[in-house]
């Protein structure tokens, strides 16, 4: 009971000290807009092509919301030592890791869902398998925030985070087969798609949206599942080797 | 048992022996202190008996838990104020405390009740709604000390509690401390101020270079420097004195000059001041004072450590400022 009240006491501060400030709210949602304006002037296809973007467009915006904030979060933490008080408090790390990204999963999961209220006004979205969507959604959103976590665990400095995470950002976008189909990408550069998370993440939501899968959806989820126990493993080793010292 | 074992600990960075073979005790209801300039390791010491490091070698129980290899384990059991302020700027003094406390599985009407009580007795109600990155150093202090004890844990670490902050606020803090103490609390407390640990501690351990150098009560360790009686004259010029000659008239007393125009005088038998000053006026010097001196925990840390009291001012100042 105890434990539990110390989790949901964290991920309540780190909501009120960090994703609902007014900033964040806006760049949540100001954001998945640019992302969404850019990419339908850029394809050209008119409102048709609206469904092929959005599965992109809301991974990119679980991406890049997840990451930049928990990456960011945590180092400042760290580097304030605030963080210190939590490895101090009678929680076990694992509990602790997973309060610390709740916050950024369900702010992530927020994100993804703008441009498809955006979506929602101009087209019919019934035909999109929604069942297979939103656990796709949420998962894209813990693999993202424990990328996230390993960026900040990886890094001492808050500018490190924010360049690191690009390292990992922009060719994931590019290689991910979100708007570049993978089998159209160069055969020494394609085996770069498959070490990505967000590859399987996309695939699904492609199945879900327009049935354009290229590999099981099953095999989809278990490789995003073991994508994200691997990094909150890593993120964990981490933890305990570099900041428990 | 003791409230907090440490054996033989020992800890390097790199190519640095941060601590080595640090080994201490610290009974129930004891206030010690571990005294020591900055880089001797008492953070070191602090981060690993609260879980923050690992030790390379040795051991460390907590009220009978042995912590070695599980720290989480008595965690629950200890309260922790860091030398650095590290609550959250953006949240309030009162919020800041409610957190802590949560963190701790303390229900939402025990923290409520408890932030305003802490709050009160510190002195910083009115500033209860005000966020913590708004507070002044002494009022920052203060709440990390609260915050440290919001959960009231039976053994409290404080990390250089009085560190950098105005004279009235280190006062109230020291008068905390005590008071805790008072009702039972176990401290360890990590200071490079003489009279602090002078003033607050039972026991205190002398650290340097990462070593313990000596464990005693201050009794104890004044004891030795009680014995021998001390005496010092103060001239009206800066003065240059004749030793040589002064030794000479004097042989059974040892003398040395901590300054123009002071004499330090020091002997087994008592000083007869009279006759020192009658011989000094006679060579020409006009005596100002001659005062006896009475053996400080500075003067047996001076000794033992072989660490001039001043270095460990001139920190004082470096950190006030």
């Amino acid at each position: 009971m105890k434990t539990w009240i110390a989790f949901w006491n964290i991920i309540l501060k780190d909501m009120r000290a960090y994703y609902l400030k007014p900033p964040n709210i806006s760049w949540g949602i100001i954001f998945p807009l640019a992302w969404t304006g850019m990419f339908f002037i850029r394809s050209g296809g008119g409102f048709d092509g609206v469904l092929d973007l959005l599965p992109g467009l809301m991974a990119i915006s679980i991406l890049f919301g997840t990451t930049s904030m928990l990456a960011v979060t945590v180092t400042f933490e760290k580097k304030g030592k605030s963080f210190d008080r939590l490895l101090l408090a009678p929680i076990p790390l694992g509990v602790l890791m997973l309060a610390k990204t709740s916050g950024a999963i369900v702010f992530g999961i927020a994100n993804a869902f703008v441009p498809v209220a955006m979506a929602c006004f101009f087209f019919d979205l019934s035909r999109v398998g929604w069942l297979t969507a939103l656990p796709a959604v949420i998962l894209i959103a813990v693999s993202s925030t424990f990328l996230g976590l390993f960026i900040a665990v990886s890094v001492s400095e808050v500018f490190e985070a924010q360049t690191f995470s690009n390292f990992f950002r922009f060719p994931m976008i590019f290689l991910c087969g979100l708007f570049f189909p993978i089998e159209r990408l160069p055969f020494f550069i394609k085996p770069l798609s498959y070490i990505f998370p967000l590859t399987y993440g996309a695939d699904i939501l492609h199945g879900a949206f327009n049935r354009a899968h290229i590999m099981p959806l099953g095999l989809d989820f278990v490789l995003l599942g073991a994508f994200c126990v691997f990094l909150f493993l890593w993120s964990y080793r981490n933890i305990k080797k570099r900041w428990i010292m | 048992m003791g409230a907090i074992v440490a054996e033989k600990l020992a800890k390097r960075f790199g190519n640095v022996h941060a601590l080595e073979d640090v080994s201490f005790k610290v009974s129930k209801g004891e206030l010690f202190g571990f005294l020591g300039p900055n880089g001797a390791g008492k953070t070191t010491t602090i981060n690993i008996l609260t879980g923050l490091a690992r030790p390379d070698t040795g051991a460390i129980s907590i009220s009978g838990i042995d912590c070695t290899h599980s720290p989480k384990a008595a965690q629950g059991l200890i309260g922790v104020v860091p030398d650095e302020s590290n609550l959250y700027p953006e949240l309030t003094g009162f919020d800041n405390l409610c957190f802590c406390a949560s963190l701790y599985g303390l229900k939402k009407s025990d923290r409520v009740s408890r932030a305003a009580e802490l709050l009160r007795s510190l002195g910083l109600a009115e500033a209860a709604s005000r966020k913590f990155g708004g507070y002044s150093k002494g009022m920052k202090r203060k709440l990390t000390i609260a915050a440290g004890i919001i959960h009231n844990p039976p053994i409290l670490f404080l990390d250089e509690p009085t560190t950098g902050i105005d004279v009235a606020s280190a006062r109230q803090i020291r008068q905390l401390i005590s008071g805790l103490n008072r009702s039972g609390t176990t401290i360890l407390l990590t200071t490079h101020y003489i009279e602090e640990a002078e003033r607050l501690c039972s026991r205190i351990a002398f650290i340097a270079s990462g070593k313990i150098i000596k464990t005693d009560t201050i009794e104890n360790l004044i004891q030795p420097a009680k014995e021998k009686n001390v005496m010092e004259i103060t001239l009206s010029k800066r003065a240059k004195i004749s030793f040589e000659s002064m030794a000479s008239a004097f042989p059974n007393l040892s003398l040395s000059c901590p300054e123009d125009g002071r004499i330090r005088v020091e002997s087994g038998e008592p000083i007869r001041a009279g006759v020192l000053v009658r011989y000094l006026e006679e060579n020409g010097h006009e005596v100002m004072e001659a005062r006896r001196i009475h053996p400080s925990l500075e003067d047996v840390f001076v000794r033992i450590t072989g660490i001039e009291a001043g270095a460990m001012k001139k920190e004082r100042e470096k950190s006030i400022l």
